[in-house]
């Protein structure tokens, strides 16, 4: 280790590792995993979404949520950006992952024709 | 290098406690189940060191959302995969319940346990990988070394510690700054700095854990150390009895130096410095710095008279500075966030937390840290859960073989160095043990006096002798033989071993015995006097167990327990107990299955 600078550096690349077990302000992606959910195809949208989060490196917060009642709109994915609304999106395909993450966790447009829902902040 | 991001981490404990109750079988079975559900690349097992919470073990939390599972058996996992990490739902049967409320608790953050303490020395401790270096490092691991190292004369460091008023961990409470400023000032080629991790008291693990759940912790404490006294070699000074813990050290060491955080040139300072581990083969003594510091030397390990310290003429003649492992545990945290932040917690001459192994009959036992200053009502009651079911507080047990037994008059006592000093007790490494009215007080004292009578090294004849002269009287007194001047007896004995012993283990060997002669006289006379023991453990003078003839079903399992054949069974069926054979084991009270034996 040459210099304080360089610690920080490592530190800097390591840190994501660890941050879901601090108290985390990322923005969270809730997937349905009902078996509803699972039955219409979660499993998939939930590896396209890892997929996608390690591919841009972001750091997000992903979890599950059983059957919420909107089992005809399955796959269904709610994505909740700090101090925003969240939004659920539904009738999910594979490729629909990657246009949400990408305009509404990245460039924060949520992507209106995809959403079924809205819960107020 | 670019980490992998997985949607949840699964943290198993695999401190010495959970390991033992077959957390290694969790998580082989977790390892399983993910791969079966094809999940492996989604979620990362974790191996921490020890929650602390080791009397629920084997402990899971599951993060992002940090649910606490605990006292897991292998049949459980697939439940958890399934449900939990699949699903999303939580597993509430898995959940920990309130004792008091039998309300299931999910987050970890939320169990009263965990509530009251305050975490510095085990701030890491269960949250992190203690084999990896990088999640130390994410966790502003080795800031402070590099801030010491870069940013900090060794003068300016010793400032720090001695404004931050640590105390030594280990036992003594020596002012840790004032320490290193001796070892500072001395003049000399060569100095070293060792850790003592020895950990002797009987039921003490706080040293344990955190060598085995943040061993980088302590290898910065130890180089910020080294740099401010001027020594560019230390040892840490490990029983040979903690193998995880020695293993998970080498590890660290290794990493470390791979790094270059040990070794020549630390963040291009000029600073060299070179970490070696002693295994010690268990002796108490060896505790000792002294005789700690003879044992690394390849000597027998015997303590040598006072001054010289250490400081002056330590390890091989050269100035040494010798800390606990807690002591170095905290350094980091001192010139990280400032002395001033440390010392805004706990008491006047007592600042910053301390751990205790909290042990005895209550219902969450455990590693606890707290502020200083805390009382000891708040960590058996609020901490502790209170005693287990229908037993009443009688007294706590602070200090281990060198410490003292505290009673309820004192429950309101804030625990620091000075108060437990003031009532007869020790802070000493931090064992708590926490004794009911089934407890025989005479019997604690016979208990820990044998343990350090057995322990003394010889070297001293006030040791070597007057602790077997006490055990001999305490022997006598609970066989039923205890004669009229035996206490003072017992206190004349201990006030001169605690003067005139070469070392801390003689000097307060007759701890246990004075303080519960101090607290607890009456039941010394009973013992002496009445031949009785109120509280029915010394066998010879309990009273015999009697049948009550109204409540006998007849089922006879009294009689299949015995141990000595005291229960009688005669031609009408009727059971009653020998009172010349009965050994007042109370086996027969424990099986009965309507109540109906009880001590005559
Ligand atoms: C019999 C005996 C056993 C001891 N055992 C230990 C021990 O296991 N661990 C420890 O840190 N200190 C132990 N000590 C205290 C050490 O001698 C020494 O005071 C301590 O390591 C200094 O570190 P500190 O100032 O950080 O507490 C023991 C002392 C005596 C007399």
């Amino acid at each position: 280790m040459k210099s304080l600078e360089e610690l920080r550096e490592l530190r800097k690349k390591v840190e994501k590792e660890i941050k879901m077990r601090k108290d985390n302000s990322a923005p969270k992606i809730i997937i349905g995993m009902g078996t509803c959910g699972i039955a219409a195809g979660a499993r998939e949208i939930l590896q396209a979404v890892m997929e996608e989060i390690n591919k841009r490196d972001l750091d997000v917060e992903v979890s599950q949520t059983g059957c919420i009642g909107m089992c005809e709109k399955e796959p269904l994915m709610d994505v909740k950006l700090p101090g925003k609304d969240r939004i659920t999106y539904g009738n999910l395909k594979k490729e629909d992952v990657k246009r949400i993450i990408v305009n509404h966790i990245i460039n924060t447009n949520v992507v209106a024709e995809l959403v079924i829902a809205r819960l107020e902040e | 290098m670019k980490e992998k991001i997985y949607r949840s981490h699964v943290l198993i404990c695999t401190g010495t406690g959970c390991v033992s109750s077959g957390s290694k079988n969790i998580k082989h079975e977790l390892q399983d189940e993910l791969a079966d559900n094809n999940l492996l690349d989604e979620i990362k097992i974790v191996e921490t060191g020890c929650h602390g919470f080791c009397e629920k073990g084997p402990i899971m939390i599951v993060y992002p959302e940090g649910v606490f599972y605990c006292q897991l058996k292998k049949e459980d996992v697939q439940e958890i995969v399934q449900e939990h990490l699949l699903k999303g739902r939580i597993v509430d049967r898995l959940l920990f319940k309130e004792p008091l409320t039998e309300e299931s608790i999910p987050s970890y953050k939320d169990i009263d346990f965990y509530k009251k303490q305050h975490r510095i020395a085990l701030a890491n401790c269960g949250k992190i990988d203690p084999e990896s270096i990088e999640e130390y490092i994410a966790n502003n691991g080795y800031e402070a070394a590099g801030k010491a190292l870069t940013e900090m004369t060794p003068a300016e460091i010793i400032e720090e510690v001695k404004s931050s008023g640590l105390r030594g961990r280990g036992g003594g409470g020596f002012p840790t700054g004032l320490k290193w400023e001796f070892a500072y000032k001395q003049d000399s080629d060569k100095k070293y700095v060792i850790c003592n991790a020895d950990e002797g008291d009987p039921g003490a693990f706080m040293d344990r854990s955190i060598l085995e759940g943040d061993p980088h912790k302590i290898i910065e404490g130890m180089i910020i150390c080294g740099y401010a006294i001027g020594a560019d070699e230390g040892y840490v000074y490990v029983r040979a009895e903690y193998p995880l813990a020695i293993k998970r050290l080498q590890k660290a060491i290794s990493n470390a130096e791979e790094l270059g955080l040990l070794g020549d040139n630390i963040f291009s300072s000029g600073f060299n410095f070179k970490l070696n581990i002693k295994k010690g083969a268990g002796a108490f003594v060896c505790g000792e710095e002294t005789a700690l510091m003879a044992s690394i030397e390849g000597k027998r390990g015997m303590p040598n008279p006072r001054p010289p310290y250490p400081a002056e003429k330590g390890l091989w003649g050269k100035p040494t500075n010798i800390n606990n492992v807690e002591s170095y545990a905290n350094i980091p945290h001192i010139i990280a966030k400032g002395a001033e932040k440390f010392s805004s917690i706990g008491t006047e001459n007592s600042k910053g937390t301390k751990v205790f192994a909290l042990t005895g009959k209550i219902k969450n036992t455990g590693l606890v840290e707290v502020p200083m200053g805390t009382t000891l009502r708040e960590v058996v009651f609020d901490i502790g859960g209170g005693l287990t079911e229908g037993k009443k507080f009688k007294a706590i047990q602070t200090g281990g073989p060198s410490g003292g037994c505290i009673p309820s008059n004192y429950l309101d006592l804030p625990i620091d160095y000075d108060s437990l000093l003031e009532v007869g007790a020790m802070m000493g490494s931090g064992g708590m043990v926490v004794m009911d009215d089934s407890t025989c007080m005479v019997d604690v004292a016979r208990f820990f006096l044998s343990f350090t009578q057995s322990e003394s090294c010889g070297k001293c004849t006030p040791c070597r002798e007057g602790t077997k002269r006490m055990l001999e009287i305490l022997n006598r007194i609970c066989q039923g033989e205890g004669e009229q001047g035996d206490i003072l007896l017992l206190e004349e004995f201990g006030h001169h071993i605690k003067e005139t012993a070469l070392c801390g283990l003689g000097q307060s060997a007759p701890n246990p015995v004075l303080s519960t002669i101090k607290y607890f006289k009456k039941e010394y006379e009973s013992h002496i006097y009445d031949k009785r023991c109120p509280a029915g453990v010394c066998s010879e003078l309990s009273a015999a167990f009697v049948i009550n003839k109204e409540e006998c079903v007849g089922c006879g399992q009294c009689v299949k327990v015995c141990p000595v054949d005291a229960v009688i069974r005669d031609k009408e069926e009727n059971y009653s107990i020998d009172d010349n054979l009965c050994i007042s084991c109370g086996a027969c009270a424990q099986k009965c299955p309507v109540d109906a034996i009880k001590q005559g």
